[in-house]
């Protein structure tokens, strides 16, 4: 046997503690454990969702494209001339190129992407687009240059309802055409519907002659991007596979982001949870651990058990988190999608793909958050002097000693330092460390608090002895209240940052409704056509009718890495229009110049400001005459007045209508009036709505894209409360010899228990009030940082009262309830045996 | 100087193997701080204690920890077995802190629960035993190791006379066989009798005892 002292030979002796501990209060453990899993499992859930989500779409786009090497991609549906083509395609460096038109198709009311190829051209640059006929590979075929060939991706099919063979009638660019399905799209995907047909037909029949909307490049050596933007026009820009990627990583990143973040608050949470179970459990262990230290363990042991034991509570949780966690995300892709709710990717399968790097990543979270969780308190039991922690652990407590507030009032003044700082690459990175940085300080100024807060009652005249006990034993242990509601106060916090945020973006979402939703009736015309001149001049003469607002909304893309903004075209009254919302306008327009106005989001995304001098991808050179708020299109919009975008594109067709109705008219009776006037061909591509169902509708959007923001605020509560009444109870049980010897001199035992329910209410009270005061800091940092670091739109704060107040009820009665219950357990043994010093 | 006060002074005492030493004195005077500055728990403003030669003031904390596991022991008022450790393991304990030879730990603990009559009980826990059957388990404990010094602090405080005078004897009984040497702290007359010397503790020094 031999003896040498120190952390490596104690291992026998750290083995038998830890497993002392284990069998002693498995349920403790089991609890954290849980709590932890919980964490790792919305993180992972989210992330896998996200995740399988964008490689979904990532995955059609390329489908769509073809996956050429570079694309010249037309800004507008209007296209570009075709005699771009030539000079591409004998460009130095590139070896082939395949013009292609693409247009959005219909068939009765169900949608599909229609390409127009050149087979020749596509075999050599983009071979999956080559449809295959039913008899075999169609290249050298017929069917390939047969103007009424149509060849179909299996989702198109499917969703078609259609087969080989069948006769369709495809509409597309305002025209309609009998097609022939002549086969199937084998190289394209699963998920994507999607036709083929022959370029030279698709110009024709759907009126897109000398026009088109690609060329898909297969490069050789030594070309270059920069060679190939020298020939492009206004109306087209450079698109490669990192553009697509950075594009449809854009259209829902700050999204994903914020969900991410919002999952880490629940792992956060989590990792409290561990501190406040952990630091209970040292408490309560403080004389054995002193007692090991006398008997020689060295002061890291004490670490090194408690941090086993986190690593052990993080191993088990975070494996359970990953298991949890796929099965949360293939629950959450089959009932909400890809997007969860938030209608970023609205047409598509998405497959649940298993990310083991990410699922590393969240191991290794969850493992710091239960190890770090751990070590905090162990660190504090192992400074202990264990001459006196063999004494009394109650020795430790002193109601005179000062409590710190100047870390916590650093760790607040560097988070509103961070809140200043500008977003990274479009991302609030410094937004999420602020929030983070405030949460710590408050976190850390809870023992202030609560001090703080229950001074003028500790010095208040005595009035009920249960209820001053409960006073003076918060009072005198700030620290203790603070352990027990850690968890709660971030989760609180976080939880109440949120509403508030929700609540002032839908305030501010129904407000601007009401004022952008002025007209009595809209129409709208889908499928990338639009309705003629002739039509509108009739529609606006239907009886009933007083004005006709006719406006045109179509795609701009003025960078291949960024999702293409909206470009409106709608009259725009010289003297300000009430539905267009001005945040800020210019007071004088150069003369001659041609005024649009961006949204707030396009102003942010685009870095213009009033009076700046921009170009479109349409021709020309335009003036910012104001920005103005929307908070429909996360992309940007840009308005600009339909006489001046007809003039310069030549486009006259208009695909939506705001509509005045005359005194006394009938909405609904206009409304099929209106209906009647379209074309036959149209109108079942044509909506007509009611301002309050379209309010009614925008919002039930809203809601549902934080359908999932609300499930993972309730979580995160639902772990906070059962962090408080599991500190609660153990904080309750530890201090059994104190109830015992209230009992001994005549405290009776529902005097405990009421004594117990006042501490518990109070300590409720302190942290709903931590909470919500946290949560209102926190919610400013969300509001005024990162929301518009991360969707580039602004609000004013408007507070959920009702929110507020149940949260604050809901903690108070949490909390007693939670110390009445462990209360009762404490004082139902004899009161001789709780005194005895066994422990 | 704990709390800024100045205990004691002039304190001299040696003692040998198999030596027992009762040390009383009036409550506050400092004989459990005395106690912690013999096991360098708490460190002494001046003069200096050797255990086996060994200069406490000369080693840092990790070699007085080393010190503590290898050459003292300790019997407490409140007997302190974990509650969670079975009574082998918790007699075991100062040796699991120095070796992983659990076999060899685990017959002398057993040798030592046999020795205090507790042979049939290794594998239960302390709620199952009372308290002079706690305080037999806590000197199995403080001997297991063969330390030099065995240092308790009044060991028979929580225990009935009867119970107290059979677990002194047992302890004088263990000390003289093991051939360590051992203070007691104690109050009580009773602990004292047993012992070869007894001193009292004043402010000025260490004192025989009337």
């Amino acid at each position: 046997m031999t003896a040498t002292a120190g952390l490596m030979s104690a291992r026998l002796a750290l083995r038998w503690l830890v497993g002392g501990e284990w069998r002693a209060h498995p349920a403790r453990l089991a609890m954290t454990a849980i709590a932890i899993a919980i964490g790792v499992a919305l993180g992972f859930a989210v992330h896998l969702v996200n995740g399988s989500a964008l490689s979904s779409f990532e995955g059609a786009l390329r489908t769509v494209n073809g996956a050429a090497d570079v694309q010249v991609i037309a800004s507008t549906p209007l296209g570009f001339d075709e005699r771009l083509y030539p000079r591409i395609a004998t460009a130095a460096g590139i070896v082939d190129a395949s013009p292609v038109v693409k247009l959005s198709a219909s068939v009765a009311d169900r949608r599909f992407t229609l390409l127009g190829v050149d087979v020749i051209r596509a075999a050599q640059v983009t071979p999956s687009l080559i449809g295959v006929a039913t008899a075999g590979v169609d290249r050298s075929s017929d069917a390939a240059f047969d103007g009424a060939a149509l060849f179909l991706s299996p989702a198109a099919m499917r969703m078609l309802r259609t087969r080989p063979g069948a006769m369709l009638r495809v509409a597309a660019n305002g025209r309609a055409w009998p097609l022939r399905v002549a086969g199937s799209l084998p190289g394209v995907g699963d998920a994507q519907a999607i036709g083929v047909m022959d370029i030279a037909a698709a110009q024709w029949r759907f009126d897109r002659l000398g026009r088109l909307d690609r060329i898909d490049v297969k490069r050789g050596e030594g070309a270059t991007d920069e060679a190939l933007t020298t020939l492009l026009p206004p109306q087209a820009v450079i698109g490669t596979a990192a553009s697509d990627g950075a594009r449809s990583d854009a259209l829902s990143r700050a999204y994903r982001v914020n969900l991410d973040m919002l999952a880490l608050v629940a792992l956060l949470t989590g990792g409290f949870l561990v501190f406040s179970a952990q630091s209970l459990s040292v408490a309560r262990r403080l004389r054995a651990f002193a007692l090991v230290r006398t008997l020689g363990l060295p002061r890291g042991g004490i670490v090194a058990t408690v941090a086993v034991e986190g690593l052990a509570i993080g191993v088990i949780g975070s494996a359970l988190g990953l298991a949890i966690g796929y099965a949360l995300a293939y629950g959450a892709l089959s009932r909400f999608g890809g997007d969860l709710g938030a209608g970023y990717f609205a047409d598509g399968r998405v497959r649940l793909a298993f990310a083991p790097l990410a699922a590393i990543g969240f191991f290794s979270l969850g493992l710091a958050a239960a190890v770090a969780g751990s070590i905090l308190p162990a660190r504090a039991a192992a400074r202990a002097a264990p001459a006196v922690a063999l004494r009394n652990a109650g020795d430790l407590i002193d109601p005179r000693a000062p409590v710190a507030w100047k870390p916590a009032a650093l760790l607040v003044g560097l988070g509103g330092v961070a809140a200043l700082l500008p977003a990274i690459d479009g991302l609030p990175i410094f937004g999420f460390a602020s929030m983070a940085l405030i949460l710590a300080g408050g976190i850390a100024g809870m023992p202030w608090l609560a001090r703080t807060l229950l001074t003028p009652l500790a010095r208040g005249p005595g009035r009920y002895v249960p209820f001053d006990l409960a006073i003076r034993h918060l009072h005198g242990a700030p620290g203790q209240a603070a352990t027990a509601l850690c968890g709660i106060v971030a989760s609180s916090a976080l939880m109440i940052a949120m509403a508030v945020m929700v609540t002032s973006f839908r305030g501010a979402v129904d407000t601007w409704l009401g004022q952008v939703l002025s007209a009595d009736l809209y129409l709208r015309v889908d499928g990338g056509s639009g309705l003629p001149p002739a039509v509108q001049a009739r529609l606006a003469t239907t009886p009933g009718v007083a004005r006709m607002a006719f406006s045109r909304q179509v795609p701009l893309t003025l960078r291949a890495d960024r999702p293409p903004l909206s470009l409106i075209a709608r009259p725009v009254a010289d003297a300000g229009d009430p539905t267009l919302l001005l945040l800020d306008r210019a007071e004088t327009l150069p003369a001659g110049a041609t005024p649009v106005w961006p949204s707030e989001p396009a102003a942010r995304l685009y870095g213009w400001s009033v009076g700046q001098r921009i170009t479109l991808p349409i021709g020309g050179q335009y003036v910012v005459a104001g920005i103005w708020r929307d908070y429909a299109r996360q992309q940007g919009a840009i308005v600009i007045r339909d006489r001046d975008y007809a003039r310069i594109t030549g486009d006259t067709l208009r695909d939506e209508a705001a509509v005045t109705l005359a005194p006394g008219a009938d909405p609904q009776a206009t409304g099929e009036a209106i209906r009647q006037g379209v074309p036959a061909d149209m109108r079942e591509r044509l909506s007509i709505a009611q301002p309050g169902t379209l309010r009614a509708y925008a919002l039930d959007l809203f809601d549902r894209s934080f359908t999932v923001t609300y499930l993972l605020e309730g979580v995160a509560i639902l772990v906070g409360l059962a962090g408080v009444a599991a500190t609660m109870s153990a904080q309750t049980m530890a201090r059994t010899r104190e109830f015992g010897m209230l009992r001994h001199i005549g405290v009776a035992r529902h005097q405990i228990v009421a004594m117990l329910a006042s501490e518990g209410a109070l300590l409720g009270a302190v942290g709903a009030l931590g909470g919500i005061g946290l949560g209102t800091v926190l919610a400013q940092v969300l509001v005024h940082v990162i929301n518009p670091q991360s969707f580039n739109w602004t609000m004013e704060t408007r507070m959920p009262w009702t929110t507020l107040a149940g949260v604050m009820v809901a903690l108070v009665v949490a909390a007693a309830g939670t110390a009445v219950m462990a209360g009762r357990r404490a004082v139902a043994a004899d009161a001789v045996r709780m005194v005895r010093e066994d422990w | 100087m704990p709390g800024g006060r100045r205990l004691f002074d002039g304190l001299d005492l040696t003692m040998r193997g198999g030596e027992l030493v009762a040390i009383i004195g009036e409550s506050g005077v400092g004989k459990s701080t005395l106690l912690n500055i013999l096991a360098g728990l708490d460190p002494a403003d001046e003069g200096s204690v050797a255990i086996d030669g060994i200069v406490l003031g000369t080693l840092d904390e990790t070699a007085l920890t080393g010190l503590r596991a290898r050459r003292v022991g300790f019997v407490f008022q409140a007997f302190h077995v974990l509650p969670y450790l079975t009574l082998r393991q918790n007699v075991a304990l100062p040796l699991a802190l120095v070796s992983h030879d659990r076999r060899a730990i685990e017959r002398r603990a057993q040798d030592m629960l046999d020795r205090v009559g507790l042979g049939t009980r290794g594998d239960g826990y302390a709620r199952d035993l009372s308290g002079g059957e706690l305080q037999r388990v806590a000197i199995a404990r403080a001997l297991v190791h063969r330390p030099a010094l065995i240092l308790a602090d009044e060991p028979t405080g929580n225990l009935d006379p009867d119970t107290a005078a059979r677990i002194l004897s047992l302890f004088a009984e263990a000390v003289r066989e093991d051939g360590v040497a051992a203070i007691i702290v104690t109050h009580s007359r009773a602990a004292a009798a047993i012992a070869d010397r007894t001193l009292t503790l004043t402010s000025g020094g260490l004192i025989p005892a009337a």
